[in-house]
């Protein structure tokens, strides 16, 4: 039902040096960024981190007080939410409590003049876009929690934006749901076309889902890039910490592994265990540690050991193994290759 | 649950004997066909007073400026209570609870302090006392039923709302319209009644505000000194409750939080 659009090189959405500050606090400080027309976009980063505040700024809803926003190449400052070709599908779904389902759903289109007859037909295909055919004379209280936010969707995507934003939609859903819905906001938006851009503090959801993450800390962005990128090669510290929870290898200790000084990171899924008095294979070095604690994940055990130079690391190996118990002393193998550099810290 | 005790029973009877006895004494001595005392029991009963209210000119002339006053300043507090809600219910800036304050304290000020507070300030400005007069001191109290009704409102309501509203393309005016009116309008409505009810009876602020005019409450303190048809104030009072008892239910049940509401949900599922 919509039109593709990603013709040109024009970016759908991108900021220069964007800063938006409330007070002393500097929510987004300095960012740079450009989705790609037809892109799934997701900004990834905990609460605070300034990435619903970047969403707030393209829909309208913030002014930044620095830098300089476009969407499709058009400059969007000072334009009100209402006149920007973006429409967003709100974290509490925002659905008016006082319509129906199809009343919602048809709100966007009556506001812009559009006949009766036309904006009913225009929002029952909505609804069966979303899987919702039948419900239009229901209540928003009378539906589900996932039934809502199919509602928030088809009533954002009933008056064809050019960009969809939305903001941590499934963070109200079940864990069951919430797969679901991932899988099908992904499938709907390679149907559509659309560049969506995604808003989540989850991890998981964003590498699923999105084409690239960026990651946001403290009102900027520390990395962006596809999925595999962001958590093989985190970019730094916090990106290793917040994206997949990395082993962080110090200078001092990639010296000791054989590896060049610098500060690395390491996916615990890399690390293996040797079995006594097995050498470790070419390539890998191996290290004493002691068990600190064992944890039963399905298909990994998911060890926390403490080197005898006392440094803490992760490692998760497959669950077929024999479990080492706590206490226990292991050796294990740390492939060099898998040491990925990080930025320098200054 | 215990069963309350006998003395807690008298004591809520007692009470509510308290409060409405004397209500039911004016309704009996609005039948009474002695006119100028009133003796218990009554010495007979008739209507014929109600045939005189429906002849007396002045009756009607009253009940006709209260009603009229009372409209335009219910109207004047729906407009001004509203936006002062608006403006008040979700900002944040330095002073906002004073200024809420402000808003709300004329109702707590006493009457006489208004009424007093007006008349200097219409004497210094050199207004002369007229229905406008009176319709500004009522606008006053009016004001504020309408605001704390609707800035109770639209503090539930979702800011998320407003904002998706605008998302759709909806600008201000639509999103009042559309939105915002919707879910605040029984808000608004059983505080319009309230305010109606408030002015329609009121006697303090009016006396020092009103010029020649006589409202229906000032006619009746006029008419107890009297001596002749005394049972004619009865009946006017007895239309009176009726008058301003009926909205303020209906104001009632309006605000009863999502009584048909979640009424309607429920059937539904």
């Amino acid at each position: 039902m919509h039109a593709p659009a990603p013709t040109s090189a024009v970016p759908a959405v991108r900021f220069a040096g964007v800063a938006r500050h409330f007070g002393a606090v500097r929510a987004v400080d300095g960012v740079d960024l450009s989705i790609a027309p037809g892109e799934f976009f997701a900004m990834l980063g905990p609460s605070g981190s300034g990435k619903t505040t970047c969403l707030r700024l393209i829909a309208g809803f913030e002014q930044p007080d620095a830098g300089h926003i476009e969407i499709f190449g058009e400059t969007v400052e000072g334009l009100p939410p209402y006149r920007r070709p973006v429409n967003t599908v709100f974290q509490d779904y925002a659905l008016f409590p006082h319509l129906s389902v199809g009343e919602n759903v048809a709100y966007g289109l009556k506001v812009r003049g559009v006949a009766r007859a036309e904006r009913e037909k225009l929002a029952r295909e909505a609804l069966a876009l979303v899987k919702l055919a039948g419900l239009e004379a229901r209540r928003p209280a009378q539906l589900s929690g996932g039934q809502r936010q199919r509602v928030a969707l088809a009533r954002a995507l009933v008056v064809r934006p050019k960009v969809l934003l939305l903001d941590e939609p499934l963070g109200a859903l079940d864990l069951k749901l919430r797969e679901e819905m991932q899988v099908e906001l992904k499938s709907l938006q390679r149907a559509l076309g659309l560049s969506f851009v995604f808003v989540t503090h989850d991890q998981g959801e964003a590498l699923s889902m999105a084409d690239r993450v960026a990651v946001f800390n403290e009102g900027r962005i520390v990395q962006v890039g596809p999925p595999e990128t962001v958590y093989e090669r985190p970019a730094n510290r916090f990106v290793a910490a917040f994206v997949g929870a990395a082993n962080v290898i110090e200078p001092d200790m990639a010296v000791a592994l054989g590896a060049a000084s610098g500060l690395y990171s390491l996916r615990p899924e890399k690390i293996a265990l040797l079995a006594p008095g097995v050498p470790a294979p070419d390539g890998a070095a191996a290290i004493e540690a002691s068990v600190v604690d064992v944890s039963y994940q399905g298909a990994v055990r998911r060890l926390a050991v403490r080197t005898t130079a006392g440094v803490a690391l992760t490692a998760a190996v497959p669950a077929s193994h024999r479990a080492p118990a706590s206490g226990d002393s292991v050796r294990l193998a740390i492939p060099l290759g898998a040491l990925m550099p990080m930025e320098a810290e200054t | 649950m215990n069963r309350p005790s006998l003395g807690l029973k008298i004591a809520a009877l007692g009470g509510l004997a308290f409060l409405h006895v004397p209500l039911l004494f004016i309704l009996l001595y609005a039948f009474t066909t002695e006119e100028k005392s009133y003796a218990f029991p009554p010495p007979g009963y008739t209507l014929k007073w109600f045939g005189v209210v429906w002849g007396r000119a002045d009756i009607w002339a009253a009940v006709g400026l209260s009603l009229k006053v009372a409209t335009i300043a219910t109207l004047i507090a729906l407009v001004l209570g509203t936006l002062a809600a608006g403006a008040l219910a979700r900002a944040k800036f330095f002073g906002r609870e004073p200024i809420s304050l402000l808003f709300v304290l004329p109702i707590a000020l006493p009457g006489i302090v208004t009424g007093i507070a007006l008349r200097q300030a219409f004497g210094l400005m050199e207004i002369p006392f007229s229905f406008w007069t009176i319709v500004l001191g009522h606008a006053t109290f009016c004001i504020v039923v309408v605001y704390n009704n609707a800035v109770a409102r639209l503090r539930r309501l979702s800011p998320s709302l407003i904002e998706a509203s605008m998302d759709l393309g909806a600008d201000a005016f639509q999103t009042f319209r559309l939105v915002v009116l919707p879910n605040i309008g029984t808000a608004l409505l059983a505080g319009g009644m309230l305010a109606f009810a408030l002015s329609f009876d009121e006697v303090i602020v009016t006396t020092f505000t009103a010029g020649q005019q006589s409202t229906l409450p000032i006619w009746m303190l006029s008419e107890l000194i009297r001596p002749r048809q005394r049972p004619v104030t009865n009946v006017v009072a007895v239309l009176v409750i009726l008058v301003t008892f009926l909205p303020i239910l209906a104001a009632y049940y309006l605000t009863r939080e999502g009584g048909q509401a979640r009424g309607a949900a429920g059937t539904g599922k």
